[in-house]
């Protein structure tokens, strides 16, 4: 590539806003007994680092499990381990056992920071680079700045350098997942994703779709021929994987299985603290949590995830394209996040990931769901300190999106690839032709809205009687973006070949 | 903090609290008002915004003080000042023909431009992360040099005298100015051969030119002079109390004297040359300090420094070893008094006219003028006294300018951003500023050099085997300096090391980019010559 200086310079960007917002605080900073997600990582590297495989998922005396628990997939627990080492290498405080607790110095925030960055660089933007270049069908310098965009995106830099998590592990692996498939690379890429899974159970939101395309490429080969074959193989690499990553804790059954219930905390109950799913925005109007027993809701949230992702599903398998993969990635993260149970706030940034992915295909759409994402977390960020850096990050993001896509000019019906499904809908109501319009004044009040939320959130206190007023408000404000969103994308998938048939008919 | 961000704390409280007649008496603080009175003004402006974040940042007696609405405030108002440096690099970018190459945004000598000022490393992390307000002074002068280019030569003047008022740190570029607008404005015409028409003197351009400077000065030193207070103002604008360089030194050519000095010092010690016992005692043991006595080389006064620098500029002695690249010669022959040589006269260097002279006798209209000034800046940082390390940004920033027109500007330009650059990392010395400096430095090199180079991708590379083999070797003195050196046992026996090094290698990068600069001055023909041809 020709233009491979513009290229570092947009990494090097990338890393410079990364580097820049983890200067600023992290969660719990500070705040005793506690802390925050930063504490846990630390917390986990002292677990990992002091005691035998066996006992990391036991509660003991050495092991509080309600004190930070681990409550990931052990590759996580192999990460915090390494991370440990170098610890121990540097300051054998950071991570001793019991004593370590809540420790907190500049040395270490810089070690811990720099963890995530050494990650980062290593998996995610490695990945986003690469799959920028072999996009299809667009100039160099509109790959470019998609990369650009992508390596922007606030949601993924406020929470893993502001907030503190390794999400950029489990998403980089995620998007490897992603390449390989789409290049035909199927067994690579369902290693790169039985990594990811391994990593974050949360990377079950977009397992179905990868089973979907990989079965539907299968059938597409024939089943009696070369699918068969490539079915095996594929079944072999999970196994294989999962059986690698799981080793230890494969030896006895009990092992598994409180892995398992770590893993799938169950009785946490339909949902914590406050997200932008359907679940805590009902909430407002009628307590479901306290009303209906845990199995009842525990089926209901099952019932109603499983529905809302049926369709992509189904119109992937029949017909399998990457195109549709990632749209069908977006839809069930989406599902996933809206409905299912004990979601969390940060869940978000998988249904940003496959929407970054189609950033130069519905410029438009895609910014305007990242900025919501980003703002959904807003309580979150609030919390840890980092109004500031949220506010630069997507101001940045929105300037970075909207010179390199000018995306207020792709509105027009066929660019949201509207086309197809409002010519269906013309032939019952031949006067719909006001869709594009109405979008583009959805996004205006939904910009504003969010503003305007932001600016109450940060000048005025909530009033006594409601302190949580406006989180709530930022919750309910997104989920109903979400459900919009929802709706989109399945048109889009749903409607998809509709299009291509009808072209052909056309021609 | 840095200690800069003390120093305009306390300036904002001097003018914010005291009645004039204080401001350049005040001494509560060691970091006094040393700025002319124009800065001092606008800290008084600022100190009325700064009220309302808060009151207490403004008591003189409040010391060191720092809460996070006073950062705030300050970033703020650095932020805010450089609308005015955005708006001068956007007159620039308008004024500055460079090659046409590319069709695309990204590659139009403009584009580029803008890139390189605005994001230009050095003026980033000495506003943005260290804390100065150097973006809107730049600014001050982009535009004065912007009008220049556009012919409204008052206009440019009268910027450049407010400017001179806000931070006399441009007097290094003054000559420059002076005798551009004396050559070009107020001698109206030239003779065919481009010589000067001396009938053509204007004296109504020279007295409203003189009227313009004597005004603002007025307006700026007047009130003082009402005061009685003008020795007390000069004598805090201009302490020659400090040393030769500052404890870190600025990367210039008495880096290399004083470097020289060392290496001399140690031979003549090993091979029993000189006494120990006669060795002045700070300059081995503690490395750098701010009183350097010199051990075998002459000391240097700050009056054999402003001759250096005033011989560099006006070049009035030009002996032909100068040519020769024999620095340690040449320096001897510009630091000896010169009373011993025999008088200056420009016949003795046939077919050389010196970066002055080439503006008076050669006018190569605004352009001839940038490169004068970019020369100007350049000498006085090479030979100045007590030069800080980000005076460099004085002669790269118009620089910049030149880079995108000439591919030999452009490869001296790459150079002198590159090691200037690298040589102000000493400024951030914390962990956490660590990555964030490589980072951006990397940024900017890596834009400048690809940029440029996909610029005049159809002449001679930008860089001969030397050249890159230099600029490649700044990746393995920052391992050495920052990630392997604080890990040996020298590091609590010669702290120093780090930053003698990163000094002298650069310097040696900027005396080459310097003596680069000079050589192109006085050997490129003019303009309109190669333009006719």
């Amino acid at each position: 590539m020709e233009k491979w200086y513009l290229m570092t310079v947009v990494v090097l960007i990338g890393l410079t806003v990364r580097w820049t917002v983890s200067l600023n605080s992290y969660s719990g900073a500070g705040k005793p007994p506690m802390f925050g997600d930063y504490e846990a990582q630390r917390h986990w590297q002292e677990i990992t680092f002091n005691l035998p495989v066996k006992q990391w998922y036991f509660n003991s005396s050495d092991n509080n499990l309600q004190y930070w628990g681990l409550d990931y997939p052990p590759p996580t627990a192999y990460h915090s381990l390494l991370c440990a080492y170098v610890a121990k290498f540097i300051n054998p405080d950071w991570i001793a056992l019991h004593t370590s607790r809540g420790y907190e110095s500049q040395a270490h925030k810089l070690f811990m920071r720099t963890t995530v960055l050494i990650a980062d660089l290593l998996i995610y933007i490695p990945a986003v680079v690469l799959y920028c270049c072999c996009l299809k069908e667009i100039s160099t310098k509109k790959k470019i700045a998609n990369a650009l965009c992508i390596l922007l995106y606030p949601g993924l830099i406020l929470i893993d350098y502001g907030h503190f998590q390794y999400n950029s592990v489990s998403l980089g692996f995620a998007l490897w997942g992603v390449l390989g498939i789409s290049c035909d690379c199927d067994l690579l890429g369902s290693l790169a994703f039985c990594l990811a899974i391994n990593y974050k159970q949360m990377e079950l939101y977009h397992a179905l779709p990868f089973f979907c395309f990989l079965l539907g490429k299968c059938f597409k080969k024939g089943l009696k021929g070369k699918g068969f074959v490539l079915l095996v193989k594929l079944a072999c690499i999970v196994v294989a994987s999962f059986v690698l990553c799981w080793l230890p804790f494969f030896t006895e059954r009990e092992q598994t299985l409180q892995v398992l219930r770590r893993l799938f905390p169950v009785d946490r109950g339909l949902f914590e603290d406050k997200v932008a799913n359907i679940w805590c925005s009902f909430n407002v109007f009628l307590k479901i949590k306290d009303i209906l027993p845990r199995h009842i809701q525990l089926i209901m949230s099952f019932c109603f995830t499983f529905l809302s992702l049926l369709p992509a599903c189904i119109k992937l398998i029949l017909q399998p394209s990457s195109k549709g993969f990632k749209f069908t990635l977006v839809s069930c993260a989406l599902s996933f996040f809206l409905f299912s149970f004990q979601v969390h706030e940060k869940s978000i940034l998988l249904v940003s990931l496959p929407v970054c992915l189609v950033l130069s295909e519905i410029p438009f759409m895609s910014t305007w769901f990242l900025l919501v994402s980003t703002f959904s977390m807003l309580p979150l960020l609030l919390k840890d300190e980092l109004l500031m850096p949220s506010v630069v990050t997507t101001m940045a993001f929105f300037i970075a999106c909207v010179t390199s896509f000018s995306i207020f000019e792709k509105t027009s019906e066929e660019e949201l690839q509207l086309k197809s499904f409002s010519i269906s809908v013309r032939k019952y109501l031949p006067c719909f032709t006001f869709l594009s319009r109405i979008i583009q004044y959805l996004f205006l009040i939904s910009v504003i809205t969010m503003v305007l939320l932001t600016l109450m959130t940060v000048t005025l206190g909530p009033p006594q009687k409601l302190p949580d007023l406006f989180s709530v408000l930022v919750c309910f404000v997104s989920c109903l973006n979400f459900l919009f969103f929802l709706v989109y994308f399945n048109i889009i998938i749903v409607w998809d070949s509709k299009s291509g048939r009808n072209q052909k008919k056309i021609s | 903090h840095s200690t800069d961000f003390e120093v305009h704390r306390n300036w904002l409280a001097i003018t914010h609290s005291l009645p004039i007649s204080q401001w350049y008496y005040e001494a509560t603080s060691e970091w006094t008002l040393d700025y002319p009175p124009f800065f001092a003004w606008f800290e008084y402006i600022l100190s009325h915004v700064a009220k309302y974040f808060d009151q207490e940042m403004l008591n003189v007696h409040n010391l060191n003080y720092s809460s996070s609405r006073t950062l705030l405030f300050q970033r703020f108002s650095v932020i805010f000042m450089d609308v005015l440096f955005v708006y001068a690099v956007r007159e620039c970018c308008k004024c500055i023909d460079g090659k046409k190459v590319g069709k695309e945004l990204t590659e139009k000598p403009k584009f580029i431009l803008s890139v390189l000022l605005l994001w230009n490393f050095g003026l980033l992390i000495v506003d943005h992360i260290h804390f100065q307000y150097n973006g809107f002074l730049f600014g001050l002068m982009l535009l004065s040099i912007a009008r220049l280019f556009q012919k409204r030569h008052m206009e440019g003047a009268f910027l450049f005298a407010v400017l001179l008022h806000f931070k006399h740190i441009y007097l290094y570029v003054a000559p420059a100015y002076g005798v551009y607008l004396l050559r070009s404005y107020c001698f109206t015409a030239n003779k065919p051969d481009g010589s000067i028409r001396w009938k053509s003197f204007s004296f109504v351009r020279l007295i409203s030119l003189g009227l313009v400077v004597f005004l603002v000065s007025a307006l700026s030193l007047g009130p003082f002079l009402a005061l009685n207070q003008l020795p007390q103002v000069f004598s805090r604008l201009f302490p020659f109390k400090r040393g030769l360089c500052h404890a870190y030194w600025a990367p210039n050519f008495w880096a290399l004297y004083n470097a020289l000095d060392k290496v001399l010092s140690v031979i003549g010690l090993k091979l029993k040359f000189l006494d120990p016992n006669n060795i002045p005692k700070a300059s081995m043991t503690s490395g750098l300090v701010q009183q350097f006595q010199h051990t075998v080389l002459p000391s240097v006064t700050p009056l054999a420094t402003l001759i250096c620098t005033l011989i560099a500029i006006l070049s009035l002695v030009l002996s032909p070893r100068l040519e020769c690249g024999s620095a340690i010669s040449a320096h001897r022959n510009l630091c000896l008094p010169w009373s011993s040589d025999s008088p200056p006269s420009a016949s003795r260097v046939p077919g050389i006219q010196p970066s002055i002279f080439c503006l008076w006798f050669k006018p190569q209209g605004p352009r001839g003028f940038l490169r004068c000034l970019t020369l100007c800046a350049l000498s006085s940082f090479m030979f100045g006294w007590h030069v800080h390390e980000k005076a460099i940004l004085l002669a790269i920033l118009p620089m910049s300018l030149l880079s995108v027109g000439k591919a030999g500007d452009a490869s001296i330009f790459l150079i002198l951003t590159t090691t200037g650059h690298y040589s102000l990392f000493p400024l951030l010395f914390t962990a956490p500023e660590l990555p964030i400096k490589i980072l951006l430095m990397l940024l900017f090199t890596i834009y400048s050099i690809s940029s440029l180079k996909t610029l005049f991708r159809k002449e001679k590379p930008l860089f001969n085997w030397m050249e890159t083999f230099y600029l490649l070797g700044l990746g393995p003195l920052e391992v050495c300096c920052e990630f392997v050196f604080p890990f040996t046992s020298w590091k609590v026996k010669y702290p120093f090391i780090p930053l003698l090094l990163t000094s002298v290698y650069c310097a040696v990068g900027i005396t080459y980019a310097w003596f680069k600069l000079y050589v192109s001055v006085l050997i490129d023909p003019p303009i309109g010559k190669t333009k006719k041809q």
